[in-house]
């Protein structure tokens, strides 16, 4: 009975606890920076295409909802023809951005993106391209990467020493 | 005004005041258990969300009104009507202030406690023309229930009845104007309060439908407004018992400086509020443990309650 008595005065004074509610559309959740929201492909801070179309974020998706063309252009750098999520089968479960070699596609804090139409929900790559490196703001993926590109020769990326010739004796 | 017609604009007044009390009922208990539960409760249709009850109507009526074809149709028509009519009936004898009131019965009190007992047809009749098995079994939930709890219910009762030396309830309320019945009648308000829980079949005692072992027990086939007026019957059920509390043993519309009728009021309202803090509060019981705190605690309890009531008011003469 105590016990009942009790319980009814702790549930009374509950009454002047602060709410737990967030009242959305007027007040915003806090989302963390690593929130798993809507997917993104970012840019090097020179303002190319990170991706290099490699299809390993489609490959690692479980809901093949990415789809993509790889093409080159004359200076040998990789890049997607076209570039496709389909959010209304995206489960939002971070793969493509693990499996991503370059940091190109990102998850961001956002959610709302809510539609009328079906069809509105896949998203093509001038709806995923953003202008900014997202997560990575130093990374330049042709940069540090060995691969002659147009401009940039083998050994000439940062950190890399000239190639050695491996059929040569000489020290 | 002659008295015919002050009478009618009285049960007219009465009727409109407690459908929309029942209606209002809905909109406070959701904000209250919100309240007592960190949350907000509906707060975006209208003012606070108190048009959050049109809505709700409007969603109720215009839902589909299916009667299953293995019921028994005129049972599972009338049985929501009767749970509703009971209570309205009850609240006939109920002196609201000095001379507001539809009928004057000088066994006011019988009357009330007759009503109360009919409600439990509505429900015992409605879990068996559902021709369901977990409606049957809530329907004799409820019967069994409420036979336990309107023994002591009515036993609780007869203290005041001896104190006041009337079963008029306009009577009884006259008789406190020098001390509520709440105090020399402790032990009976207590054991009217939680006959009165069990008697609407709210939480805890709410096993005739508990939701989470009989899916909904006993309206479980129920739709449409015909499931609406099961819950205006409970939410009128709730008035009903926290209105006879006051009258009974809170000095009814008794008070200083406000009107009698603002005094009944806001009395009924602390109490309606209590009912709704005991559902955020306590878990259900067994149903054994129900029965056997009905038989072995409530009744002797209920019991001794009146023979010390009699002996003292014997021994005072």
């Amino acid at each position: 009975m105590i016990s009942v008595l009790r319980g009814l005065w702790l549930v009374f004074l509950h009454a002047f606890r602060k709410r737990e509610t967030i009242q959305y559309p007027d007040e915003k959740p806090y989302l963390p920076p690593r929130w798993r929201g809507r997917i993104i492909l970012s840019r090097d801070p020179d303002g190319g295409e990170r991706c290099v179309a490699c299809y390993l974020c489609a490959v690692a998706c479980p809901v093949d909802c990415i789809s993509l063309q790889a093409t080159e252009e004359a200076t040998g750098r990789r890049y997607p023809e076209f570039f496709r999520i389909n959010f209304s089968r995206c489960i939002f479960c971070g793969f493509c951005e693990e499996a991503c070699p370059t940091y190109a596609i990102q998850l961001t804090p956002d959610f709302e993106m809510s539609e009328y139409q079906r069809q509105n929900l896949v998203y093509e790559k001038e709806d995923l391209l953003i202008d900014g490196p997202g997560k990575y703001p130093g990374y330049n993926f042709y940069r540090v990467a060995g691969l002659a590109v147009g401009g940039k020769d083998k050994g000439e990326a940062e950190n890399e020493e000239p190639p050695v010739d491996v059929r040569s004796l000489l020290p | 005004m002659n008295e015919p017609i002050r009478s009618l604009v009285i049960i007219v007044g009465v009727l409109a005041v407690l459908m929309s009390v029942s209606a209002g009922l809905i909109w406070l208990e959701r904000r209250l258990l919100a309240l007592w539960q960190d949350r907000y409760g509906p707060n975006r249709v209208g003012p606070f969300g108190s048009l959050q009850v049109l809505a709700d109507m409007i969603k109720i009526l215009s839902k589909e009104d299916w009667i299953p074809p293995f019921a028994d149709k005129p049972v599972f028509v009338i049985a929501p009507a009767l749970i509703v009519v009971t209570v309205l009936l009850s609240f006939a004898v109920i002196p609201f202030a000095p001379g507001i009131a539809v009928v004057d019965l000088n066994i006011g009190l019988l009357f009330f406690l007759a009503m109360s007992s009919m409600g439990v047809y509505s429900v015992v009749l409605a879990g068996w023309s559902s021709n369901n098995k977990y409606a049957l079994l809530g329907g004799l939930r409820a019967a069994a229930q409420m036979l336990s709890y309107e023994v002591f219910m009515g036993l609780s009762l007869m203290g005041v009845v001896l104190l006041a030396g009337s079963f008029n309830l306009r009577e009884i309320v006259t008789a406190q104007q020098r001390i509520w019945f709440c105090i020399p009648q402790m032990l009976g308000v207590v054991i009217f309060l939680i006959a009165g829980i069990a008697e609407t079949r709210r939480l805890p005692f709410d096993l005739p439908e508990a939701e989470s072992e009989l899916v909904a027990g006993y309206h479980a086939e129920y739709s449409g407004m015909k499931f609406g007026m099961f819950f205006v019957g409970e939410y009128l059920g709730v008035t009903l018992i926290s209105a006879m509390i006051v009258t009974l043993f809170f000095g009814g519309w008794l008070g200083p400086v406000l009107p009698p009728l603002v005094w009944f009021a806001l009395k009924t309202l602390i109490f309606i509020c209590f009912f709704i803090l005991l559902r955020a509060t306590l878990p259900r019981p067994r149903f054994d443990q129900l029965m056997s705190y009905g038989w072995k605690v409530m009744l002797p309890l209920a019991l001794l309650n009146l023979v010390v009531t009699g002996g003292v008011l014997l021994a005072i003469g």
